[in-house]
């Protein structure tokens, strides 16, 4: 048996775990977009994983978990959005809250799931790839459809966010939604549409996790993905396409501190680990500051209309 | 369209606010092909006509035709879609979006997938001819103030509108961004658009306007066109006759000021400008004991800058600033108010108080270590001192406790006042000190500041006020955009000269 | 004179009509839940009952919700005071973490000093350490480079992962433990408890901090200087006061602060260093100082209300059989609805 070569391991990790990376912070790309911060994303993590986890192992059928996982994670950024722009209340405390609600409905949702086994939405790999000697002993190629649309699903994000009049319309509110009511459009109605879809997003990033890469369910499985997408939000400069690039450098990352492990090194994974927030403090110092940041100007501001 | 086609006419227009009758049964037309400027002081009724035409106002009364066809202009919307586009004096841009999104964000027909291409090639079309040219592709933070302006317009030109108001906008650009935006007049002229100019500076109007429209306390006090009126006829209709001027100061007074010691001094001080603000350049300024120094100037011509750059807020990049005869020009805010400087703005809520805390603890910001003991306040040393203050003044003292925000808007300025003047200042920074004030307590304001002054302070008086100036004022210097232009002694000026100075329509002269 | 009585009777209906709201509130989110659980097939009345059983009702109970709100209480101070400043610390979490860190470095250092010299030198660390990973941020924000709510979160995941890299590496114990945790500090680095309880000097400290908070905001001029920064930075500016200085020291303080929560968690509690040290105090302790609005008293009765809340996780584990995480639900529901019944 050969060995195989740290690279093609390292990639075959990233992209495993960065596939629920990148949906989670597609998400929160374009929630952010629209001015709003989401504290709240572990949460609509916990609540798509748990969801999808139970409804597939109820009904044996994956695909029907999926389905549920996302509407279940738009549900949750919808009542997100009820506080934030219906209520104006405050949009970190509101997170902090639906990251809570997330801890307390997943585990009442997953508890009678605990220990149970299913099947997993189905892989593919096309057969002339998978005839390649180093693509056989990994993981590689060997995907189910989240993978396989994770990129297509962030190349829409982006075409969607800077092609069209409505991702002109999202951004425009994310940057200053007075200006944006002027040119006649509504500011709150586009930030439930893009909680909606961040909400699915979110959904489906949890449901890779327990649906396709543990095929199981425990308590807090998320272990602060979501949070480093939210980092990872930053890191890509609130842009989709450096969000894959992002998602697979983090969840790189996480591939790595466990090969060296399973190798034996010496580097601690700690060092590891703490890499992505480092790295994010400091691009944001590179950039020169809050000023040419590339936040969206009104992030986090409550928009009280206008007069 | 050919020319001189009347586009707009508003007929016995008239709103209030509350007591302030803002326009008062205005007659007004505005035609294709002219560039019509509307000059007034501040708060002369420009605003609200241009509003009411743009429907962000409506009228109490009266009538508006566009084209000839009366129609009701509920909201911006409305205005826009008859043709009407407004260019403010902010911006309405999203400085993180280019150019062409900027643009297309307030085009309403185009489809859900926009053809960039397309909207590119139409900017770069009306760019070159009106003389707006830009890049469709560049960030909005990149450009120039006067760039950023000629892509407010491109939008409205692109959007359709054929009558086109303007909010003062030379307020922000520089001399030769100005001289731009008249060529940009001139090629929008030839083809039948209606320009409305609206400005309070003279010079500017006589070099581009082709009809002026003068209104003064919310009614038309004049309209001609340019060619037949003259500067010294359009002053007098702004600022109306002459003021008669506060009575003659004995001469050895005036004497006493030329020989006083400079309390505060500023030589050759400038100021870089970010964002909106002015640069100033290179100021000489004297204040001396017993003297009361005026600034006059139009609104945006520098005053806020000058008050921060004696307060210490903002830094010197040449010159020197002397506070009482020390090199003060690093000095941090503390310690030119440890030194005795005094601050009077126009809002005391928004630079001088904190809504949200007592009176008491109003009174004791900013008097630095004087009142420290321990880890605490001296608070009745303060209070003695405070009420002692407050007597002087023969204000009423307001109960200490009671938080700030209660206040009325005189009583606020009350307690700024009382505190700044309660430790003797030897230089008192007063920048609007009587705006929004009703006519008693303004009064009582400028009473107090001449008997600082006669105590032996100095007072450096930043007002928009040209009889206020002509009362307080024993030297009157005028700043128009950052730079000083004139200097006069008490009496030696008439409100015309001055106007004229303030307006940018002569260059400079002091007597 | 007749003011002051006015002012008396005015602010006693308030805190009427404040307590009757706070009781609605409380009443919404315990039907909402009891409504979850019958839903999960679960007896809610039943559910109360054992919580109440378990935690007013007995002296052992009671003395665990103290134990409980210790943290809770230093993790609220921590946000509230720079909050005063109009600064947002969300980093709690991180700073507890630092603080339990450089306690427990601290006890290792010199683990032969008498308790009177290594207590209070442990719990010096504890505040630094805590006050370092809040200066960071603060530097940043104070040099206009990068505002602190980012941050703060981010340097919440950083916190563990270094006490992580000790736990599992330098310090792990060389007991037979099977549990990646440090050694057991020195008897004397330890807080002292009392009756026989779990109830430790870490209550007195977050007590005295809740205090010294007050005090510090109302009493001093220091407060004062930092309040008026918070009302208005435009007239704090030009009223001399050094607003970069106030926003460093401010953030430094808090974070002092939730690094005495750290400290007194390892040093009150566990004995030992671990990761698992704080079931996210100080996300918890954000939330308890916002609905207080940075009230002293509200944050006490937060802090309680809370502690109550997560025994009753506890009681849902063991006689109900669900997972105690339920329990955020109706933490969740609670803060839902305050946060849905204001506008502002």
């Amino acid at each position: 048996m050969t060995t195989t070569p740290l690279i093609i391991s390292l990639l075959a990790g990233a992209i495993l775990s960065g596939t629920s990376l990148l949906y989670a912070t597609l998400g929160e790309t374009l929630v952010q977009r629209s001015g709003i911060v989401n504290l709240g994303l572990e949460g609509v993590l916990l609540v798509g994983a748990s969801v999808g986890f139970a409804l597939a192992a109820a009904s044996g059928n994956a695909w029907l978990g999926l389905g549920a996982a996302a509407l279940a994670g738009a549900a949750t950024n919808l009542l997100f959005g009820w506080l934030v722009v219906t209520r104006k209340a405050n949009q970190l405390a509101s997170g902090l809250v639906m990251m809570f609600f997330g801890f307390g409905v997943s585990a009442l949702v997953g508890a009678p799931y605990i220990g149970a086994v299913i099947a997993g939405l189905p892989k593919w790999r096309p057969s002339w790839l998978a005839d390649l000697d180093w693509v056989k002993a990994t993981t590689l190629f060997n995907y189910d459809i989240l993978t396989w649309l994770a990129v297509p699903v962030a190349l829409a994000v982006w075409w969607a966010l800077f092609r069209t009049r409505w991702g002109l319309g999202v951004r425009a509110v994310g940057e200053n939604p007075a200006v944006a009511y002027a040119s006649g459009r509504d500011p709150a109605r586009f930030q439930y549409v893009v909680l909606l879809l961040g909400g699915l997003l979110g959904g489906l990033a949890g449901a890779q996790l327990s649906l396709s890469l543990t095929l199981t369910w425990a308590e807090y499985m998320t272990a602060g993905r979501g949070f480093i997408a939210i980092a990872l939000v930053i890191f890509s400069k609130w842009h989709p396409l450096r969000a894959i690039a992002g998602a697979l450098l983090f969840g790189g990352a996480e591939a790595l501190e466990l090969q060296l492990e399973a190798r034996g090194s010496l580097i601690s994974p700690f060092v590891l680990q703490m890499s992505p927030y480092l790295f994010t403090i400091a691009v944001l110092l590179a950039w020169g500051g809050a000023r040419r940041l590339a936040a969206p100007a009104s992030l986090g501001r409550t928009f009280y209309g206008s007069t | 369209m050919p020319p001189s086609t009347v586009l707009v006419e508003m007929r016995g227009v008239s709103k209030r606010y509350g007591a302030v009758q803002a326009n008062d049964g205005v007659d007004f037309r505005l035609q294709g092909g002219e560039v019509h400027a509307l000059l007034g002081e501040n708060g002369a009724g420009k605003s609200t006509l241009s509003k009411i035409l743009y429907g962000f106002v409506r009228p109490d009364s009266g009538q508006i035709l566009l084209g000839g066809e009366p129609v009701r202009l509920d909201s911006p919307r409305d205005a826009r879609s008859h043709g009407v586009g407004m260019v403010f004096q902010s911006f309405m841009l999203i400085s993180a979006l280019s150019v062409l999104e900027n643009i297309e964000l307030f085009l309403t027909d185009l489809p859900a997938v926009p053809d960039d291409e397309a909207v590119g090639t139409r900017i770069r079309e009306f760019g070159e001819r009106f003389g707006l040219s830009i890049d469709p592709g560049a960030p909005v933070r990149q450009l120039s103030i006067g760039d950023q302006q000629k892509v407010e317009i491109l939008k409205l030109l692109l959007a359709n509108a054929r009558i086109l108001i303007f909010d003062e906008p030379t307020r922000v650009l520089a001399p030769h961004e100005i001289d731009g935006l008249f060529r940009v007049f001139a090629a929008l002229k030839a083809e039948g658009y209606a320009i409305l100019f609206i400005t309070h500076k003279l010079a500017e109007v006589m070099r581009c306007a082709d009809r002026i429209t003068v209104m003064r306390k919310g009614r038309i006090a004049g309209s001609y066109d340019a060619r037949d009126v003259d500067v010294a006829r359009l002053v007098t209709m702004m600022f109306g006759e002459p003021a008669a001027h506060a009575p003659r100061q004995e001469a050895e007074r005036l004497l006493q000021t030329d020989t006083a010691p400079a309390i505060l001094e500023l030589r050759g001080a400038a100021s870089r400008a970010t964002g909106n603000e002015i640069a100033l350049r290179k100021l000489d300024l004297r204040v001396g004991s017993r003297e009361i120094v005026g600034v006059a100037g139009v609104s945006g011509s520098g005053q806020k800058e000058l008050g921060d750059l004696v307060l210490g807020l903002r830094r010197l990049t040449m010159g020197v600033k002397r506070f009482c005869g020390d090199d003060a020009s690093a000095w941090s805010i503390a310690r030119m108010r440890e030194n005795g400087l005094a601050f009077i703005p126009e809002d005391p809520l928004g630079m001088a108080a904190v809504a949200g805390m007592s009176v008491r603890e109003n009174l004791v910001l900013g008097t630095g270590r004087l009142y420290h003991r321990g880890t605490g306040l001296d608070w009745p040393r303060l209070q003695s001192t405070m009420e002692k203050s407050f007597r002087a003044l023969a204000f009423p003292m307001p109960a200490l406790q009671a938080p700030m925000a209660t206040l009325s808007g005189g009583n606020l300025q009350r307690v700024v006042i009382a505190r700044e003047m309660a430790h003797q200042p030897r230089l008192i920074l007063a920048l609007y000190p009587t705006r929004g004030l009703d006519v008693r307590s303004a009064a009582s304001v400028r009473d107090l500041l001449r008997r600082a002054c006669a105590a032996g302070s100095g007072v450096l008086l930043i007002s928009e006020d040209l009889e206020e100036l002509a009362e307080m004022a024993d030297r009157l210097l005028v700043l128009f955009q950052g730079a000083i232009v004139g200097e006069f002694r008490r009496g030696a000026w008439t409100a015309e000269q001055v106007g004229l100075l303030m307006t940018g329509a002569r260059a400079s002269a002091s007597v | 004179m007749s003011e002051a009585v006015l002012g008396a009777v005015r602010r006693k209906s308030d805190a009427a009509r404040a307590t009757a709201r706070f009781g609605a509130i409380t009443a919404i989110a315990l039907a909402v839940f009891a409504a979850v659980l019958l839903v999960a097939g679960k007896n809610p009345l039943q559910a109360y009952a054992d919580t109440f059983r378990h935690t007013l009702a007995s002296a052992y109970g009671f003395s665990e919700l103290l134990v409980r709100m210790t943290p809770l209480l230093l993790a609220a101070v921590a946000v509230a005071l720079p909050a005063r400043l109009g600064l947002i610390n969300v980093g709690g979490e991180g700073q507890l973490f630092m603080g339990a860190f450089t306690a427990t470095a601290g006890a290792f250092l010199f683990p032969n000093a008498p308790a009177w010299l290594l207590l209070p030198f442990v719990v010096c660390m504890g505040f630094l350490g805590g006050a370092l990973w809040g200066a960071i941020p603060a530097l940043l924000r104070a040099a206009n480079l990068v505002n602190e709510t980012v941050t703060t979160l981010l340097l919440n995941y950083v916190a563990p992962l270094i006490v992580g890299y000790f736990v599992f590496g330098p310090w792990r114990t060389a007991e037979n433990s099977a549990y990646p945790q440090s050694a057991r500090y020195p008897e004397a680095a330890l807080l002292p408890s009392f009756f026989g309880t779990r109830v430790h000097a870490g209550l007195l400290i977050a007590l005295a901090a809740l205090a010294l908070y007050w005090l510090l905001m109302e009493r001093t001029r220091w407060g004062l200087a930092m309040r008026a920064v918070g009302g208005n930075p435009e007239a704090a500016r030009r009223l001399g006061i050094a607003v970069p200085l106030w926003i460093v020291a401010a953030l430094a303080i808090g974070g002092g602060f939730a690094g005495l929560a750290g400290m007194s968690e390892a040093m009150g509690i566990a004995g030992r260093l671990r990761q698992s040290l704080s079931p996210g105090y100080g996300f918890t302790g954000f939330l308890i100082a916002w609905l207080a609005g940075g009230r002293p008293l509200g944050i006490l009765f937060m802090a309680f209300l809370f502690a109550i809340i997560t025994s009753a996780g506890d009681t849902l584990q063991i006689s109900q059989g669900l997972p105690y995480a339920v329990v955020n639900i109706l933490l969740a529901t609670i803060l839902f609805v305050v946060l849905a019944r204001r506008t502002k």
